[in-house]
């Protein structure tokens, strides 16, 4: 279960690879961003990043480690930027290495998508520490 | 969301075309897309040449892995010489087709009607 601890808009959380806690930690954000006065496309935006990168984080991130091992999800919302980090304790990895999905070469690949779909969506993502932890931005007024 | 073990899927048979709305509004966990990959899998390996039109029209929202899924298929649609057509998308998500050029790959149309004539 994600334990919160708040302080202002700021949440911090640790979520394990279920669906119980993806969801309530999902809708915690949602909601936040309701308060905050954001748009549904941005609520879509922010939805489908955070499903893709804890996505990489369990899958990727997390290979070999035991199923339970959880990530660390943070953010803040304000009126105008939300802040997302997410933190797996794997070995972390270089972005640089993953195939662009949109050659036509690489069509017919059913994965490698997450990534361009964080970057499309966001509106600045970097990995940080040894690449295992993703920060990503959304600012509303800068929607792509 | 149907209890777990049911089917994911709203299937009818008409005129020769397999037709497939998802019961989930959200298709994002990833026990849920492999069932429903193998749930289609399954409608395709049925025909000899299959002929398979999706309906977004319950889904609000899809990851990258459900993206991965609907490949798959169409590659088992390819490999069956059988046509697949996707329909209903919502606006939202058709934008991720668009941004992962999948729209260059599937053979969307923007209702069920003008999908099924498009079959042959």
């Amino acid at each position: 279960m994600p334990t919160p601890s708040r302080q202002s808009d700021a949440t911090v959380l640790t979520i394990t690879n279920s669906r119980e806690d993806i969801d309530r930690a999902e809708s915690g954000l949602l909601d936040a961003l309701t308060r905050h006065g954001y748009p549904e496309a941005a609520r879509f935006a922010v939805r489908l990043a955070l499903e893709e990168c804890l996505v990489n984080a369990f899958r990727h991130g997390h290979k070999g480690l035991p199923p339970t091992t959880p990530v660390k999800f943070s953010y803040q919302v304000a009126p105008d930027t939300l802040i997302m980090e997410i933190e797996d304790q794997g070995p972390g990895f270089n972005p640089e290495q993953v195939k662009d999905p949109t050659l036509d070469e690489n069509l017919e690949l059913p994965s490698g998508r997450g990534l361009l779909l964080m970057r499309a969506y966001m509106t600045s993502i970097e990995y940080l520490g040894r690449g295992n932890r993703v920060r990503m931005v959304y600012s509303p007024k800068a929607v792509k | 969301m149907p209890p777990s073990g049911a089917s994911r899927l709203r299937v009818k048979h008409m005129n020769g075309v397999t037709q497939v709305e998802f019961i989930d509004r959200n298709i994002l966990d990833e026990a849920n897309i492999h069932q429903i990959g193998e749930e289609i899998a399954g409608l395709v390996d049925a025909a000899p040449a299959p002929k398979l039109l999706i309906s977004f029209s319950n889904v609000d929202h899809l990851s990258s892995a459900a993206l991965g899924t609907l490949i798959t298929i169409n590659n088992r649609v390819k490999n069956r010489k059988g046509q697949l057509r996707l329909a209903n998308i919502d606006p939202q998500i058709y934008e991720v087709f668009k941004i992962t050029k999948l729209d260059k790959l599937f053979q969307i149309h923007d209702t069920a009607e003008a999908a099924l004539a498009s079959v042959t």
